[in-house]
């Protein structure tokens, strides 16, 4: 997508590499719900779990609906906080 | 906002929104479908979103026989834009125990009968069909290669799509609060946001159909079950098939963005509407997984959720009219297996809905089974 040289793509959500012009298509579709914007595009489903893609998702939202920034829902952020290896979480339970 | 609608749909996971479509595409009129939050916040969006035509009765395999059938022309019936991300890669079952080899003979049995294309591997076809896998212990297993995997979500938003092009109205946000009824015939139904007169109205709200149900004053026969569920971060394509075992109580899938998805069972879970998820879980998982799947170990675990089956005693689901109210219907009590099945359950249910004879027979499915005792135990549920 990326070696698109006609297009200024920028990168919104770098674990699953969507851009923000993919985004703005689905937001001028009416998808205007982050939960929806996560399950359809799988934006914040990667590792980072939306650290650094929400605020600009939430942004956008926002700037798109008219709606403040601080009635935008977020979606749950969910565990582990940081990606851990099975095998150390399989250790996990005979040290318990 | 009162209003009017012939039919009232109550749900919007994969259920909800194959029964508006099957409807409208039927040619019925002034459909209406209900979410309290968002498509796919239920089960659905939660879910292993396995699909397999290995059951142990006649009907769930021709249900998800079909079923299958259904996904694999999916996205062109439903003129779905993106991808379903539909995956064949099978379903390999294990065998721990003797009983349990004995029930899976007995199941493909059942199976070749309909023409399923499954069969009975030993241990070491097993591995050749999943190398990484660990064979210590295992007594056989039964593949299908027609078995697999499709993504929830999109699979959802390509049903409500369709839906809305032939004229279904779906309103997210909006919460049922009671059923209405009125001299033996449903009425409508009383949401957050006003009232909706309808002659017909479909319950298929998962688990909270039964306190839909409740408002009524009928009983239906359902428990919240909490299961709980991962994803790892995705990797290369190494693993073909769902690997499953009833024994361990679990299910491991590498969904085609290369993701491990994988959840577990536990058959103390208290029946409660709690979807919170535990590190206790993730413990276990991680622990039998690894054993069973030992390269797995590696993979970094991105996310765990919870969501809830909506269980019936005989862990089979209840399809049909609700008796002593005319115009209400219900399609829930899914336990476990209400995706795999959904393409083929809108379709029956529209049919039945509309009056018309279902294309399989339902009629095992009734709600009135429990109060006649005739369970219909499926045996072959995580
Ligand atoms: C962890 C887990 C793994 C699973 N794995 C598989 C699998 O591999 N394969 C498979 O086939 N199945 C699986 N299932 C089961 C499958 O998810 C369900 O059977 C299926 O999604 C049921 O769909 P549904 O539409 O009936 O219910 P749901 O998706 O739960 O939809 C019901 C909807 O009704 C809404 N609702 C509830 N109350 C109200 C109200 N009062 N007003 C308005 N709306 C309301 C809810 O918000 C919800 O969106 C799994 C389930 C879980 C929890």
């Amino acid at each position: 997508m990326c070696d698109d040289k006609n297009k200024d793509l920028t990168i919104l959500c770098r674990c699953e590499d969507i851009t923000l012009e993919e985004i703005r298509e689905y937001i001028n579709q009416g998808v205007t719900d982050l939960e929806q914007l996560k399950r359809l595009l799988r934006v914040g489903m990667g590792p980072c779990q939306g650290r650094t893609c929400t605020p600009l998702l939430v942004n956008e939202i926002a700037k798109a609906t008219g709606r403040p920034v601080k009635d935008i829902p977020l979606t749950v952020f969910r565990q582990p906080t940081t990606a851990v290896k099975l095998g150390v979480l399989a250790g996990g339970i005979n040290h318990e | 906002m009162n209003k009017t609608a012939e039919y009232v749909i109550i749900g919007g996971g994969v259920i909800g929104c194959s029964i508006a479509y099957n409807l409208a595409k039927k040619g019925a009129k002034n459909i209406v479908l209900i979410e309290k939050k968002y498509l796919t916040s239920g089960a659905t969006g939660r879910c292993g979103a396995g699909v397999r035509m290995q059951f142990g009765t006649e009907t769930n395999c021709l249900l998800a026989k079909k079923s299958i059938e259904m996904f694999e022309n999916l996205e062109e019936e439903l003129g779905y834009q993106g991808s379903i991300e539909f995956k064949q890669g099978g379903y390999l079952l294990l065998a721990y125990t003797e009983k349990m080899v004995e029930q899976f003979h007995k199941n493909l049995g059942v199976q070749h009968k309909l023409g399923i294309p499954s069969s009975w591997v030993t241990p070491e076809e097993a591995k050749e069909i999943v190398p990484h896998l660990n064979i210590q212990g295992l007594l056989g297993a039964t593949f299908c290669g027609k078995d697999g995997h499709c993504n929830p979500f999109k699979t959802t938003d390509a049903y409500a799509k369709a839906a809305e092009r032939l004229g279904v109205e779906i309103m997210t946000y909006t919460e049922v609060i009671k059923l209405l009824a009125r001299d033996g015939r449903i009425t409508g139904v009383e949401t957050d946001k006003g009232t909706i007169e309808a002659p017909v109205v479909v319950l298929c709200a998962g688990s909270y159909s039964r306190d839909l149900a409740a408002t009524l004053g009928i009983d239906l026969p359902l428990t919240p079950e909490r299961h709980q569920i991962l994803v790892t971060e995705p990797v290369e394509m190494m693993q073909g098939p769902m690997v499953m075992s009833f024994y361990h109580g679990l299910y491991c899938q590498q969904v085609p963005h290369g993701s491990f998805v994988m959840g577990l069972g536990d058959p103390n879970e208290p029946k409660e509407y709690n979807y919170n998820g535990t590190w206790q879980f993730l413990h276990e998982m991680a622990a039998k997984v690894t054993f069973l799947l030992p390269p797995l170990a590696n993979l970094r675990v991105v996310r765990q959720w919870a969501g809830l089956y909506d269980l019936t005693p005989d862990r089979q689901q209840i399809l049909g009219s609700i008796p002593g109210f005319e115009g209400l219907h219900l399609a829930a009590g899914f336990s476990g297996h209400g995706f795999m099945i959904a393409p083929m359950t809108g379709k029956l249910m529209a049919e039945h809905i509309l009056g018309e004879e279902t294309s399989l027979p339902i009629s095992m499915f009734d709600f009135s089974r429990f109060a006649r005792g005739e369970l219909y135990v499926e045996p072959s549920v995580v």
